[in-house]
């Protein structure tokens, strides 16, 4: 079972959990704040609507069409 | 590290698979594509918490054992860089794939239309519930809202019944004669019908639409407007979605011509660009069976094997009709144009108010003077949304077709002029 690390809080979830899910799992469910300061979570669920980029190990990427994989490190705020 | 294929297929759902499917058969050198991490697409979604039809594994079994199928998951189409030449990126690289025909089974998304409250965490589409529900979203002992339109909307609650879940309401805008009709047309299409029994949920209402999703910094409750009156639930999530309409963004992109919003197609599945293709609902919105049997027909004469599409066609007569009767019952009410407030977010990408908005006579216009839909969605929400507000057509999208890294992007250097 993949652990990964959630703005540096540690998670263990089941193989083929998505990024969007392990928001919900270990935090508030947030992906991102907005251009105006709000808090938003994943939206369209398969990659449409961008409302669940995080930044993964460096990357910008979509949370939702990303499966959780051992030490990856996934930040939700700047 | 680039590429080159005898046939390239944008998109594995049921499409997608389906025409890989029935062009392998005549031994050409296929690649398929797909932005998700698996194949399936959005009905055929595996993960954690999904379970899949039988004969979707079984195609999923059948294309791994093609030897001439390659698949290419967590890749998508960045840009057409030339003459049947796309750019395309994963998470490790981009590359470019040449070929010498392309099928489009780019399949559909959901119409989010915005009112009060929508950008709240707790608020997803319906079928975006699904979706994420499927990959691990823990719902168990939550207090669900279900709002919008189609038959999705029960599918999205048996999904988050299933994984324990308590939907309180699922409130379909359709009128009661309307749903009531189509109800009447499935024993026309046995396995509709008999998946629509499967789907019954006793707190299903017609003839209701959400107003506003209530809460401060998340979903508290939700208001919803039911048979004519204001209904208040307090919920831990609403799941909202007005139907579903057809990706064409690539389509376009590449040339093809649309033909009532969705990519316009022969009896071959050809588009009007030569040896390009189209299949399942890029092509309009129909269901699985409809999309499986496109794809085949696509597959099959993209390699020329005519005989083989066209034995196929009474089937796909057979399943438009169910495609006909969908689209007719769940047309939407145009009290839904008048939900959103002047402060409500009209893009949120950009964060613009819907009150921005107003007095544009269109998208253009709207645009330059409020950058709505110049975020990382690119219009595919607030574009589609404002077609359906004020029939403004969203324009021809320019490459990248999606957020991509500047690697990628320089890699188009490396392209010899053509």
């Amino acid at each position: 079972m993949p652990e990964l690390f959630l703005d540096g809080r540690p998670l263990t979830v089941t193989h083929g959990t998505s990024v969007a899910a392990a928001l919900a799992l270990g935090a508030d469910g947030c992906s991102r704040t907005s251009v105006s300061g709000q808090r938003r979570a994943p939206l369209c669920g398969m990659g449409i609507c961008q409302e669940c980029r995080v930044t993964i190990d460096g990357q910008r990427r979509l949370a939702c069409q990303t499966l959780c994989r051992d030490g990856m490190h996934v930040q939700t705020r700047p | 590290m680039n590429e080159t294929t005898d046939l390239l297929i944008i998109g594995a759902g049921p499409a997608g698979m389906s025409a890989a499917l029935a062009a392998a058969s005549r031994g050409a050198h296929i690649v398929l594509l797909d932005d998700n991490p698996l194949p399936g697409g959005q009905i055929w979604r595996d993960g954690p918490q999904a379970s899949l039809p039988a004969a979707a594994r079984r195609l999923r079994e059948q294309l791994q054992a093609c030897a001439n199928v390659r698949c290419h998951t967590g890749t998508r189409v960045i840009a057409s860089v030339a003459d049947k030449t796309l750019l395309v990126e994963n998470a490790e690289r981009g590359w470019q794939i040449n070929y010498e025909r392309l099928i489009l089974c780019t399949g559909a998304r959901e119409l989010l239309l915005p009112f009060p409250g929508w950008t709240l965490p707790g608020v997803t589409g319906a079928g975006g519930l699904q979706a994420l529900i499927k990959a691990g979203l823990p719902v168990r002992d939550e207090r669900l809202v279900i709002a919008g339109s189609g038959p999705l909307l029960l599918a999205s609650a048996a999904t988050a019944r299933h994984q324990g879940a308590h939907v309180l309401r699922v409130a379909e805008q359709a009128s009661r004669a309307a749903v009531a009709g189509f109800a009447a047309q499935l024993p026309r299409w046995p396995g509709k019908l008999l998946q629509a029994f499967a789907l019954f949920d006793r707190h299903y209402r017609t003839a209701s639409h959400v107003l506003e999703a209530l809460g401060q910094e998340r979903l508290e409750g939700v208001r919803l407007l039911q048979q004519g009156r204001i209904v208040e639930l307090a919920c831990d999530r609403l799941a909202c979605g007005f139907g579903l309409i057809p990706n064409t963004q690539l389509g376009q992109a590449l040339g093809c011509e649309l033909a009532e919003k969705a990519l316009a197609v022969d009896a071959w599945q050809a588009t009007t660009r030569q040896d390009h293709y189209a299949a399942g609902e890029c092509t309009g919105v129909g269901g699985s069976e409809l999309a499986l049997v496109e794809g085949a027909i696509a597959g099959h004469a993209a390699v020329g094997d005519t005989a083989a599409a066209q034995r196929l066609w009474p089937r796909r007569e057979r399943w438009q009709g169910f495609a006909r009767t969908l689209n007719q019952a769940f047309a939407l009410d145009p009290r839904l144009k008048s939900l959103s407030r002047v402060d409500t977010l009209g893009c949120r990408c950009e964060d613009v108010p819907y009150g921005d908005l107003i007095g544009h006579v269109s998208w253009r216009e709207a645009k330059l003077a409020s950058r709505c839909g110049m975020g990382a969605c690119q219009g595919r929400v607030c574009g589609a949304a404002l077609e359906y507000l004020f029939d403004w057509t969203p324009p021809t999208p320019r490459p990248p077709f999606s957020p991509a890294r500047i690697e990628t992007l320089l890699g188009l250097e490396e392209t010899p002029p053509t």
